[in-house]
């Protein structure tokens, strides 16, 4: 694995981010980063505060304060059609998909293609969801029927092939293969090492140490909403990072 | 890869329907009407099937069919919309005060002028479309529940009427106003004939071009004679109406009435059929753009992605707040439509128009197969479910059933409906 460059502008810094619930502090005063052709885990509990810190970037959630930089620039990130403007696209576990649509539709939704006369091209859309598709899954054949009599890998490959047809520059993986079989997991590792070597960042939440430790190059962990650390996977122990995200420890090698 | 494997096998399977491609539930829903319409003709001993009570039931549809069409959209996003008999009846009250008070005595332009129809249309839809932007406004704005906001638009719209007219029946309307009311305005049989015949060079001009895109990107095509043969059906179909339509012939005296009112004086012997009546142009022209708009623009594709998954169209950027706007100010404006319909059938507008009609238009849309859970539905469904109430109601009528056994069987009939949808949807998997 090649080494990540970190001495640039990163791709994403969040700083001193931070979401209350009522009185619950879901996400307080977290800061992360992410560089060019970097993985960068996002660890924790359920209720750690990790989903909170993804919407926030992705649009999906109102932040209550703190600064987003897209390349260095102070980024105004208010809902998810801003976070696409900046080239940030998000792949959620269950969310994102209209199970009544077909493929196209749900790859397209949003960003449909027209005719010159304004209506939407679904024959256009049919032909580039078949291109960027064969590319990713290429047995697939179902693009005339409602994703949801879709298997979960193939409803997966919908939503990383919107992501990847839009160019995305940095991405946020939702446990993008908690719903999948082995061989499909093994395919959205492969495509990810394929976008990091085309410079893209991508954030991935997980609950999957193993997983971690194979895919991503940092990883943040977080606990009650707090960053209890950041640190490069291959300095640490699996047990190292279970101390971080149950006790809420940072590994002592790395705590001086 | 299992969905990969039963692929080739499902393609051997195919039989003549299957190459078809048509929608089977369409076929369903076709294959009912017919038997339905069958059997009220035996039991009538053939008066169900005349020109006439063709002509009738397609004119007695129109009102809640168009409203039907907007009520797919606000069901398929998860609302509800009670308000729409309502609605039209405050519609109808503010298009015969501007036709009949307003526009003749407060601007003093005098009754029968010729601007007083289109201005009182033009009234009425944006009325239609402010209120219907309103109730939006309440539901995904201020986020109160559909089922309120329409429940209270159905006292609030019904009493405004009232106080607009003064309970009174207001009447008559204005000639050319009339001319939407459908025996009153109707194309005659030439006029007839060339949109029947614009209509199916327009439907050829569409399978062809749909054919073509879909060769131009490879994609697979039914093969020709299945194209040929949903061609001739539907050249038959269009055809076979005008044709009906046109064999209703318009009785001698009324002939005599009208060649007299041009001064002129009727040929012996001179008969002529009424033709395709204006408010089934009318609904023609909604079913078409609303199909449009449904199937084939960014509004209706968002429509149904918000029915599917709302969560998700809100993530992908849609703006759901103003697409809930959007589709009451829809169902508002084809409210304002079938009031111009309704009140030019009776020639005047009464207090009690359109009550009842939010029901109606519900049950046609959830009989045509649009599913309460949202996400699902269609514009041709919508309309065939209100034929299909239509039709059983007048047949009833005509066979002799007393009022209270009609609406008994008409009631039946909808939960029988949706649970024969509900089996049809379990089987295909859809």
């Amino acid at each position: 694995m090649t080494e990540i460059d970190r001495t640039g502008t990163p791709l994403i810094e969040m700083r001193n981010m931070a979401k209350a619930f009522g009185g619950i502090r879901a996400v307080d005063d977290v800061t992360v980063n992410l560089f060019p052709g970097e993985v960068v885990g996002v660890l924790g509990h359920n209720g750690a505060g990790k989903s909170v810190l993804m919407k926030m970037l992705s649009g999906a959630l109102p932040r209550d304060s703190g600064d987003i930089y897209v390349n260095g620039q102070l980024a105004e990130i208010d809902n998810p059609r801003d976070a696409r403007n900046y080239q940030i696209e998000t792949i959620y576990q269950y969310l994102a998909l209209a199970d009544n649509l077909d493929a196209a539709s749900n790859l397209f939704l949003g960003r449909e293609l027209v005719t010159p006369m304004g209506l939407v091209d679904d024959a256009q859309m049919e032909a580039e969801t078949r291109k960027i598709m064969g590319r990713l899954t290429p047995n697939f054949r179902r693009f005339n029927t409602p994703v949801a009599g879709l298997s979960g890998g193939q409803r997966q490959s919908v939503a990383i092939s919107r992501a990847v047809y839009f160019n995305a520059k940095i991405l946020i993986m939702d446990e993008p293969t908690a719903a999948l079989g082995v061989e499909e997991t093994r395919m959205v590792a492969e495509l990810i090492d394929e976008l990091k070597k085309q410079g893209i960042g991508i954030f991935l939440i997980d609950h999957d140490i193993h997983q971690v430790k194979a895919l991503c190059d940092r990883a943040s962990v977080m606990k009650n909403g707090k960053l209890v650390g950041t640190v490069e996977v291959d300095k640490v122990t699996e047990d190292d990072l279970l101390g971080m995200i149950i006790l809420g420890k940072k590994p002592e090698h790395l705590a001086a | 890869m299992a969905e990969t494997l039963d692929e080739p096998t499902r393609v051997q399977k195919r039989n003549f329907f299957a190459a078809l491609e048509l929608d089977t539930r369409l076929l369903g829903m076709i294959g009912a009407f017919i038997v339905l319409c069958l059997v009220f003709n035996v039991l009538t001993d053939g008066r169900f099937l005349t020109p006439r009570n063709i002509f009738n039931l397609t004119i007695q549809t129109v009102s809640v069919a168009i409203m039907a069409t907007g009520m797919v959209f606000v069901i398929v996003t998860r609302n509800i919309d009670l308000s729409v008999g309502s609605l039209l009846a405050t519609c109808s009250a503010i298009m015969a005060m501007t036709q009949t008070l307003i526009m003749p005595q407060w601007l003093g332009l005098g009754l029968e002028h010729p601007a007083i129809a289109p201005v009182a249309i033009l009234v009425g839809l944006l009325s239609g479309m402010i209120i219907g932007a309103f109730h939006g406004w309440l539901i995904g704005y201020l986020t109160i529940p559909a089922f309120i906001v329409t429940l209270g638009g159905l006292f609030v719209w019904r009493n405004v009427a009232w106080h607009l007219t003064g309970g009174q029946t207001i009447g008559p309307l204005d000639q050319n106003f009339q001319l939407f009311g459908g025996i009153n305005g109707t194309l005659g049989e030439t006029w007839s004939w060339v949109f029947g015949a614009l209509a199916v060079v327009a439907s050829l001009y569409g399978l062809m071009s749909a054919r073509r895109a879909k060769v131009r990107h490879d994609f697979p095509v039914k093969p020709m004679w299945a194209e040929l043969t949903i061609g001739g059906i539907i050249t038959a179909a269009i055809l076979g109406f005008i044709w009906t339509l046109n064999s209703y012939q318009i009785p001698t005296r009324r002939l005599e009435r009208m060649f007299e009112a041009r001064g002129e004086v009727m040929p012996e012997g001179f008969t002529t059929g009424y033709g395709l009546p204006i408010s089934v142009l009318v609904l023609i022209v909604v079913a078409i753009v609303m199909t449009v708009v449904a199937q084939r623009t960014r509004l209706g594709r968002y429509i149904f992605a918000f029915g599917g998954n709302p969560e998700a169209a809100q993530l992908s950027g849609i703006r759901t707040r103003a697409l809930t706007v959007r589709v009451f100010m829809i169902v508002g404006a084809l409210c304002a439509i079938s009031a111009v319909v309704a009140s030019a059938r009776q020639t005047f507008h009464s207090n009690d128009i359109g009550t009842l009609d939010e029901l109606r238009v519900i049950a046609a849309a959830v009989i045509g197969g649009t599913a309460l859970a949202g996400g699902v539905g269609t514009i041709y469904g919508a309309i065939l479910g209100a034929l299909i109430m239509q039709s059983l109601q007048s047949g009833m009528a005509m066979v002799g059933v007393d009022a209270p056994y009609q609406n008994i069987v008409v009631g039946i009939v909808l939960v029988l409906a949706v649970y024969i949808d509900i089996l049809y949807r379990k089987r295909t998997g859809s």
